[in-house]
């Protein structure tokens, strides 16, 4: 198997986070936050133009046809830069949920509108995922149970702790697919879900830590960066570390669930409660590093404080990836093996 | 394909695996730390080298077979899985055969290295003194010049293997009038020389894995430096790098370790106690990233890539899963845990802990190793 990005994946990478950068997604998210959805929308569509929102959509249907690890490598950028919206779900979960139907006529109805950016999804996946994530702002609301795929209508909405979020109570409507076919989108929703989200949690730990090493380097007090001190040098240590023994875990997941291996479950709940880890320490030590100020809407790293939280909990707890972990390295013989192939 | 990332390797896990199938000892070794465990283990690599498998990755002149990184990290998985004896001269296969490679002459590696392979010779390490240990630029202890060599004199201590050793190697302060980094030289000697004494010290587990070393005008001759004079730091650096790195602690140990423990939760576990069992789960977590993340290097590495800082982050990390890892077992093992000389599988996990809780210690303490990290990845001001 790969280990690793591809050079390519890299510099895809480096083109979505210029991207995210001159567009002030952060600003963005800001005023998704206010109600006023245009910046947010024309960001999507920015999105669509260096193809992230086309990644998952085959190129018969308008899309690139591309590996989940370069949808992680997106969903990553998307984290870092606080994209407002349903990021897992329209970029990743409904596009292959979508797929694995394998119902051409679905296919044409959505697929392209997805690829192009002019349709944004989300979608219910009770028991994992109850809500479905800013269904306000979607053309697209799906209720996937685990035999049967409905088109959804959202009923009552909840603000999320993420100022930029709020998640819908669903209701079923039109039938998609019903039996083994939903089934298998069932579940090829709630792996690919829980991948996406684990590279936006790892993510946002990455920004969280940039912004932590950055406010720790020019805030002066006592006489000297405050960054200078063992106590703040030793968390952000921590923090680092933290993210940097996560990413290959997001990444063998992407790897495994790809070529359908008999561990994908197991690697992609791993890498959900490695990366949601990560990224809630980096967030806890981040409000710590940067006192006060980091406690407030006016200063930018509320967005990401508030949306780890979110998602933290978001595509499955910690603590039903953790069973899922344990059944599947428990269930068989034991071992060595056991653990590793 | 599979998840296995040393699958290239298949052939050589393979032979790797049959071998030490067929000659692991069915009963654990005697604790290498007392003198009969210490011949036992002797005798354990020997056996080992005649099947040119004790030093794997060096080069066949020297009794190895020219493995690459990755069958390396095979090798090891497999010992590991194995449970087979620990490697006696670890101090001298890990710590200063890379350093004889990258800084030592052709004469030093043709005497020096077989030897090691067969633990004809083990080494020790000697780096700490009483007054040098975070701060290992403090040392003291001196090589004083004197005709074809030079003179020992001072104290080393926490020296693993001393006890037993038949060689060390170290630091020492041979230029008097420099300070700090400067002025210090690569020393081998004897640890049977006149003016060599050795106190053994009793370690948390009770037995002798360390030592105090007193040097009284011990002669070394100047075959017996490596690189040149002065330019002992630079040199100890490029092996400690190697000690924080992949050579010292590769994932193989930890991946066997959480197997037994997953072993241990089917076996004594409560399924309703789901904090212990997220504790079992994330030492899983743990060694698979350590794992895939070595890999990762490892291939980094091949392709022509340097390890630098970034050992910090691995030695932090595989020092606080091994305790985690042991104390989880204990936790499990629950009345039990605290019994010496547990029958079975469950008597090897207190050791395990015990050696456990020297990892944040050795190898550069993990608040050295996240002082490193802050300021040459993070970039933090010093």
């Amino acid at each position: 198997m790969r280990l690793g990005r591809s050079a390519e994946q890299e510099q895809f990478a480096v083109s979505v986070h210029d991207m995210l950068t001159a567009a002030d997604a952060p600003g963005a998210a800001r005023r998704w936050a206010s109600g006023d959805r245009a910046g947010g929308l024309a960001l999507w569509r920015k999105l669509a133009g260096v193809g992230v929102t086309a990644l998952a959509v085959p190129e018969r249907c308008g899309g690139l046809g591309a590996g989940l690890l370069d949808v992680v490598v997106a969903c990553e950028e998307l984290g870092h830069h606080a994209v407002p919206g349903p990021v897992a779900e329209s970029v990743a979960a409904v596009p292959e949920l979508i797929v694995t139907l394998a119902d051409e006529r679905l296919c044409a109805r959505w697929l392209p509108g997805l690829a192009a950016g002019d349709l944004i999804a989300t979608l219910a996946l009770p028991p994992w995922l109850p809500y479905a994530a800013d269904a306000d702002a979607a053309h697209l609301v799906l209720l996937a149970e685990p035999s049967v795929l409905r088109l959804a209508v959202p009923g009552t909405r909840h603000q999320s702790v993420d100022p930029g979020r709020s998640v819908s109570e669903v209701s079923g409507g039109e039938v998609l697919a019903r039996g083994p076919a939903a089934a298998r989108a069932y579940a090829r929703a709630l792996q690919v879900g829980a991948l996406a989200s684990a590279a936006q949690l790892l993510g946002a730990g990455r920004a969280l830590l940039a912004a932590s090493v950055r406010h720790a380097g020019q805030r002066t007090q006592f006489g000297h960066p405050v960054g200078s001190f063992q106590a703040v040098k030793h968390q952000l240590a921590d923090v680092a570390i933290g993210l940097e023994f996560a990413r290959p875990l997001l990444d063998a997941a992407a790897s495994t669930l790809a070529a359908g291996g008999a561990t994908a479950a197991r690697d992609v709940s791993a890498a959900k409660v490695a990366c949601t880890d990560a990224a809630h320490r980096a967030a806890r030590a981040a409000l710590q590093v940067h006192g006060a100020i980091g406690y407030t809407q006016e200063h930018d790293l509320h967005l990401w404080l508030t949306k780890v939280r979110a998602l933290a909990g978001a595509w499955g707890s910690q603590s039903e990836h953790r069973a899922r972990v344990m059944a599947a390295i428990a269930g068989g013989r034991a071992g060595p093996e056991l653990a590793w192939s | 394909m599979s998840d296995d990332p040393g699958e290239d390797t298949g052939q050589f896990r393979a032979q790797v695996r049959d071998w030490l199938r067929a000659h692991v000892p069915a009963q654990p070794l005697p604790s290498v730390d007392t003198a009969e465990g210490f011949a036992r283990h002797r005798e354990w690599e020997r056996e080992l080298a005649a099947a040119r498998l004790s030093v794997v990755s060096w080069p066949p002149e020297y009794g190895g077979r020219g493995a690459s990184l990755l069958e390396w990290l095979v090798f090891e998985e497999e010992y590991y899985a194995a449970a087979a004896p620990v490697r006696v001269g670890q101090n001298g296969l890990f710590l200063l055969a890379p350093t004889l490679f990258a800084h030592g002459t052709d004469e030093q590696r043709g005497r020096l290295l077989p030897p090691m392979a067969t633990a004809e010779q083990v080494w020790a390490q000697a780096w700490s003194e009483p007054e040098a240990g975070s701060d290992l630029a403090a040392i003291r202890a001196s090589a004083d010049r004197t005709s074809g060599g030079w003179l020992l004199s001072g104290t080393k201590t926490w020296s693993s293997r001393a006890a037993f050793a038949d060689r060390a190697f170290g630091l020492f302060r041979s230029d008097p009038g420099a300070q700090r980094h400067r002025g210090l030289t690569y020393l081998m000697f004897d640890l049977h020389a006149n003016g060599v004494t050795v106190r053994p010290i009793r370690q948390l587990s009770g037995e002798t894995g360390f030592a105090e070393i007193f040097l009284d005008g011990v002669f070394v001759p100047d075959a017996d430096v490596i690189g040149a004079p002065g330019e002992g730091w630079r040199i100890a650096m490029s092996t400690a790098g190697h000690e924080r790195g992949l050579s010292l602690r590769s994932p193989g140990r930890f991946s066997a370790a959480v197997a037994r423990l997953v072993e241990l939760w089917r076996r004594a576990g409560d399924p309703a106690d789901t904090a212990a069992r997220d504790r079992v789960v994330d030492a899983w977590i743990g060694a698979q990233a350590y794992r895939l993340h070595t890999y990762a290097t490892a291939g980094r590495l091949a392709a022509g890539g340097t390890l630098g800082a970034e050992s910090s982050l691995g030695k932090v990390f595989w020092s606080e899963l091994d305790v985690a890892l042991h104390e989880t077992a204990l936790d499990l093992l629950g009345h039990q845990a605290e019994l010496r000389g547990l029958a079975g599988p469950d008597g090897r996990w207190l050791d395990g802990y015990l050696f456990s809780l020297s990892g944040p210690i050795y190898a550069g303490t993990n608040e050295i190793q996240r002082t490193v990290i802050a300021e040459r990845l993070l970039g933090l001001p010093r």
